[in-house]
């Protein structure tokens, strides 16, 4: 993962804007919205952001490099920590065991 | 996000009495069940500061993120498009699409948190200060407990020992990550692992699982094509399952 392009200051503007927009986010449905219901459809729609993201992310770590499609040992700890999800294992040994299998893959390759 | 970590300690939630030492053993029950989330959640931390220098920012940066942007998949989503090579917008665009839900769960929460005891509405710094603590797992443990009461208690000691640990966290999980080798030890495969376990609780419904499928299919297909990160922004196409009712 070191196919890193931006610079040192675009680095910490990306900081700031997260920053800003995240509190932003919060601030807008706590303090300026707050107890009001929302349109059912738009609700709707918004819980399902992260499903659709996250699933986006996970295919994008896994199966891509850079622009291009990649079948590689990430596949491997990809799989093994699903078996970790699915067995209800703590958040800390999926992401080591996917790591551990990754490493021992490209080890042996 | 994290919720299969919690759901153990939640699952024991239940209407609190009236009887004074009744209700003192429930609020035992929230802080203790809060803490032990927070303990979780620092663990989640260290992998994120280990994640975000192999991404290519700084201990500084990594820990900049925790404290000010404070909403765990967000800061996954925009070191993962960062080390993958993508751009500013890019990064910045995914990540503030997963962190509008903190916008939803400001809502949900606003009825529970934003009154004190006697009803009355908090100073408005106070509640600007609580916002910055409106994230998936304050909103679990706050809307778990229906004592107006026991919600503020919960909402109150999961947002700071969140805090601490999630900032502690990141700061030694980014000193381990800068002086370790983190390609050869398989820290690229952290991010897509961390994503997976933050999915569960989102796939519950057929809707969800619709969007998720639909999320990870767009995003391959359209690698090969958009500037690198974009095809993440896109696949949020997904929550079009949702307008339907």
């Amino acid at each position: 993962m070191s196919d890193i392009t931006l610079s040192a200051g675009q680095l910490w503007m990306l900081v700031v804007l997260l920053s800003g927009v995240a509190y932003g986010l919060k601030v807008l449905g706590f303090v300026v919205v707050g107890n009001r219901t929302m349109p059912p459809v738009l609700e709707r729609c918004l819980a399902l952001i992260p499903a659709s993201l996250l699933a986006a992310l996970v295919a994008k770590d896994t199966f891509t490099s850079a622009q291009e499609l990649v079948l590689d040992a990430r596949a491997v700890g990809l799989a093994v920590a699903i078996v970790a999800v699915w067995r209800k294992a703590p958040f800390i040994v999926v992401v080591v065991a996917a790591m551990a299998a990754t490493a021992l893959v490209r080890t042996l390759a | 996000m994290f919720q299969h970590e919690f759901e153990s300690t939640l699952g024991n939630s239940r209407m609190s009495s009236a009887h004074p030492r009744a209700e003192d053993s429930e609020r035992k029950r929230v802080v203790s069940a809060s803490l032990t989330l927070g303990a979780a959640v620092g663990i989640t931390a260290l992998s994120f500061g280990l994640a975000a220098v192999s991404s290519g920012a700084t201990v500084l940066q990594a820990c900049a993120l925790s404290f000010f942007t404070f909403t765990g998949a967000s800061q996954f989503s925009a070191m993962s498009v960062v080390g993958a090579g993508g751009s500013l917008g890019a990064a910045f665009g995914g990540a503030a699409l997963l962190s509008v839900r903190n916008f939803v769960y400001g809502v949900a929460l606003a009825g529970r948190v934003s009154n004190d005891a006697s009803g009355r509405r908090l100073p408005l710094l106070q509640r600007l200060l609580a916002a910055q603590f409106v994230i998936d797992e304050t909103t679990a443990m706050t809307t778990a407990e229906s004592n107006p009461r026991l919600a503020r208690t919960a909402f109150w000691v999961t947002a700071l020992s969140l805090f601490i640990t999630w900032n502690l966290g990141t700061l030694v999980g980014a000193l381990a990550g800068s002086v370790l080798d983190t390609n050869a030890l398989g820290f690229d495969a952290a991010f897509p692992a961390a994503f997976a376990a933050m999915l569960p609780s989102h796939l519950r419904t057929r809707r969800g699982r619709m969007a998720a499928l639909t999320g990870a299919v767009v995003c391959v297909a359209l690698t090969p094509f958009v500037p690198v990160g974009m095809a993440i922004l896109v696949a949020v196409v997904g929550v079009l399952f949702g307008v339907r009712p």
